[in-house]
């Protein structure tokens, strides 16, 4: 394989295996202030418990994006030179702005929001918490600025070659910015609330009894419920706003061979790229135009009208694959909603569907980005650089090692993390008081229980005031 | 050929920030990084409190690595692109280094209890790598990516050398952090990598001029000649101090418990100055200055407004975390 192939392979395994832990965190965040907030509001210390448990889980999901968010800010030198080299003039500052304004905040107050609620007042420790979450929303602003401004480039002018800004405001809210910055905010609230609902689900199958999980899930449910009509409203503006900047990634999705009106949606089918038809398809006529042009009889372009479009089938496959976890989302919040609603409780059979549905967002937001990223192709900025013009020229043999590196590294902690989020969850079921402990181990370890022993104390006597 | 007005100081202003950035990353993330190779394997508890006491602030402390990196890509992206091609495979490793160190807060606390003593080692050995990575990377920046056996050896040197270096500086963390035995240890440790590290900085101090012109001129055929002598004295002063301040431990009322990490401070600080002067102003040695890979003064300007609004805000928050977590490390609760 040469340099270029092993290139897209390592950064496609790099951001696809960056971005599960913040589209976590994002939402996560502003769930633990909701937490924080209802605590400080009602006094009750279930929404503590709350927050304690899923504070970890908020650590190690923030850790995990930190390091391999830091991978990803050396993949544009090591391996795409010719990036900085035509745009640096623009994601250069971009980059730098969510560095100084997102990375630095977060991870500061990161520190006090995890280690010093025995230290700062619980005003301070709320403030923490939501600067933190402030702080992830900034990060997710200024990237996805700047991949929007790849995707839809505006504001900047060419001379030999090199991009040079003429108006910040318009690089910065470029035509599918504000879709696109909403479409993910979203996605990463429905992420975190199917998450939040299944990892609580799982502690009330193990026959945790306490309030907290129960409150937890209805959280997430009741939030995944209210999200989901929202993101589809926006999904399909986002959708309109390609077709208008992106038409041939908007063929792509549909796999749309000719230029038809009234065109089909295509429920399923084998796309064809040699032959340019599609194999095997089952079709709702009209259905296409009805969802893009709001006219059963409007004309869709097709891929026949673009010299260069992005290859049709992984575009066409993932675009399905997201609609359709999208369409189970909204399914199983509505109805678990309205059965929690009605009867208070969730049959078992709910419990295990929401387990099993812990990580449905991630699944969903990796089709959706394939859709966005690939759906570019070829080219890495729109109309202006080319993929394949701005790689490195290192050794393909290096590079085979650097992938090799990242690929097993991602393999082990992407186990061990899903593995590590249900060991807490049991580990949160045998104890009496589980969100007062860091683990059971320190439980037993002599030099700990006194620190657990202090605690207690703190707290009854904070409840005797 | 040297411009002038913005274009010739903009660049000069932009160098400096990244300077800054990379010199807040080696003392910040450098006592993080000692206090990791430092980890004892005969004691779980001392395990615990090293990384409780660097656990609230490793993350706001990798972020200043980002950052440096993050104004070399702005300011100077030919620069950013010649020098990460020519360490594609060093930044690999302490990217390695640096994930496995960062997951391994977390798991060791929250994986399953057999698992802990191999995230230790995890945590031990990517913070291991990342220095090791980091030192050998600095070697080979400063030959100017020479593909030579000096060259190679050079940055050989200077990977044990940051090695010692990170090792002395989170040392020196810990006997300002913590008591009782571990103190003792860490004082033990804190000197011992103090003297490598001064050894190390002699040995670089005179390899240097040997193979440079350059820097041999810039440092005996400048009139400032005397002036500069004020550097190695004042490292020679640093160390001396540290020595005896050691060698005496432990004082009773833990009297200047933070004299070894001031101390550390002092070196590191005077050592990049003196790194600093003897490339300035080039950002490749011996192959392109900061005038050459500087991006269009559109786009410094834009970052330098937000910079100078937000900078200080982030020292100002970032002290006001250190203050919040002042005095000795107890508590090993995460939260």
């Amino acid at each position: 394989m040469d340099t270029f192939l092993l290139s897209r392979i390592q950064f496609a395994a790099n951001i696809s295996f960056h971005i599960l832990f913040p589209s976590i965190t994002i939402a996560l965040c502003w769930f633990l202030l909701y937490f924080r907030v209802q605590h400080n509001r009602t006094g009750d210390e279930v929404w503590m418990r709350c927050y304690r448990f899923w504070v970890k889980i908020f650590a190690l999901s923030f850790a995990l994006g930190v390091v391999s968010g830091i991978t990803m800010s050396f993949q544009f030198g090591t391996n795409w030179p010719g990036y900085m080299e035509t745009v640096g003039n623009i994601a250069g500052p971009l980059l730098g702005y969510e560095v100084l304004t997102a990375f630095f905040l977060e991870a500061t107050f990161l520190g006090i929001m995890l280690f010093g609620i025995n230290r700062v007042s619980p005003r301070m420790h709320t403030l923490a918490t939501f600067l933190v979450a402030v702080g992830t929303s900034l990060s997710a602003f200024w990237i996805l600025a700047l991949n929007s401004w790849m995707q839809t480039p505006a504001g900047f002018e060419m001379r030999d070659g090199v991009a040079f800004p003429l108006s910040w405001s318009q690089i910065i809210f470029n035509p599918s910015m504000p879709y696109r910055v909403t479409h993910m905010l979203l996605a990463s609230g429905l992420t975190a609330a199917f998450l939040i609902a299944g990892i609580s689900a799982y502690r009330l199958l193990k026959g945790d009894h306490k309030p907290a999980p129960r409150l937890a899930l209805k959280a997430g449910l009741f939030a995944a419920a209210v999200l989901i009509p929202l993101q589809v409203l926006v999904g399909d503006m986002h959708g309109l706003n390609t077709l208008e900047h992106q038409p041939a990634k908007i063929a792509a999705m549909e796999a749309i061979w000719e230029t038809t009106e009234g065109a089909p949606f295509t429920i399923f089918a084998l796309p064809d790229e040699i032959n340019q038809l599609n194999r095997f398809a089952l079709e709702i006529p009209g259905a296409a135009s009805f969802i893009l042009t709001h006219d059963w009889r409007g004309e869709v372009k097709g891929l026949n009208e673009f010299a260069e479009h992005p290859p049709v089938m992984p575009v066409f496959f993932s675009f399905r694959l997201m609609v359709g976890i999208g369409m189970l989302m909204w399914l199983v919040a509505w109805s678990f909603s309205w059965l929690l609603w009605r009867k208070k409780s969730l049959p078992n059979w709910a419990l295990r569907t929401l387990v099993t549905m812990s990580f449905s967002g991630w699944v969903a937001i990796l089709a959706g980005w394939y859709v966005s990223e690939i759906g570019r192709q070829p080219y890495l900025v729109s109309g202006i650089l080319k993929t394949s013009d701005a790689v490195t020229s290192v050794a393909p043999e290096n590079v085979g090692i650097s992938l090799m590196i990242y690929l097993s590294l991602y393999a082990v902690l992407l186990v061990a993390y899903i593995r590590t989020l249900f060991v807490m969850a049991r580990k949160s079921v045998l104890v009496d008081r589980p969100e007062d402990l860091v683990t059971l181990q320190e439980r037993h370890n002599p030099l700990t229980q006194q620190t657990a022993h202090t605690q207690q104390t703190a707290e009854s006597t904070g409840a005797a005031r | 050929m040297i411009p002038t007005g913005e274009a010739y100081w903009l660049p000069v202003i932009f160098i400096a920030l990244m300077g800054l950035a990379f010199l807040m990353y080696a003392v910040l993330d450098g006592y993080d990084l000692g206090v990791g190779i430092l980890l004892p394997n005969n004691s779980e508890s001392q395990r615990d409190t090293m990384i409780a006491s660097i656990g609230p602030f490793w993350d706001a402390n990798e972020t200043w690595l980002v950052l440096g990196v993050g104004i070399l890509l702005i300011a100077f992206p030919s620069a950013h692109n010649v020098i990460l091609f020519h360490l594609y495979l060093p930044v690999t490793f302490m990217l390695g280094g640096l994930i496995l160190r960062g997951v391994a807060f977390d798991f060791r606390a929250k994986a399953p209890a057999h698992d802990k003593r191999l995230w230790d080692y995890a945590f031990k050995g990517g913070s291991l790598l990342a220095t090791l990575s980091q030192g050998y990377m600095l070697g080979l920046f400063v030959m100017g990516f020479e593909r030579s056996a000096i060259a190679y050896a050079f940055a050989v040197l200077s990977a044990v050398c940051v090695t010692a270096g990170y090792s002395f500086i989170g040392a020196a963390w810990l006997v300002m952090k913590t008591e009782g035995t571990l103190q003792m240890r860490a004082a033990r440790w804190a000197r011992i990598c103090l003297w490598l590290t001064a050894l190390g900085l002699f040995v670089v101090s005179l390899v240097n001029p040997l193979t440079s012109a350059n820097v041999f001129e810039k440092w005996f055929g400048s009139s400032l000649g005397i002036f500069l002598l004020i550097i190695p004295l004042a490292v020679f002063f640093a160390v001396m101090t540290v020595d005896r301040y050691l060698a005496r431990f432990p004082h009773s009322g833990d009297f200047g418990c933070w004299i070894p990490f001031v101390g550390a401070l002092a070196v590191f600080i005077l050592s990049f100055a003196a790194l600093g002067y003897s490339f300035f102003p080039q950002v490749v040695p011996g192959k392109m200055t900061i005038w050459e890979a500087a991006s269009a003064t559109e786009s410094l300007w834009f970052i330098l407004y937000g910079a100078m609004i937000v900078l200080p805000a982030i020292i100002l928050y970032t002290f006001y975390a250190y203050r919040v977590f002042w005095g000795k490390t107890r508590e090993l609760t995460y939260y």
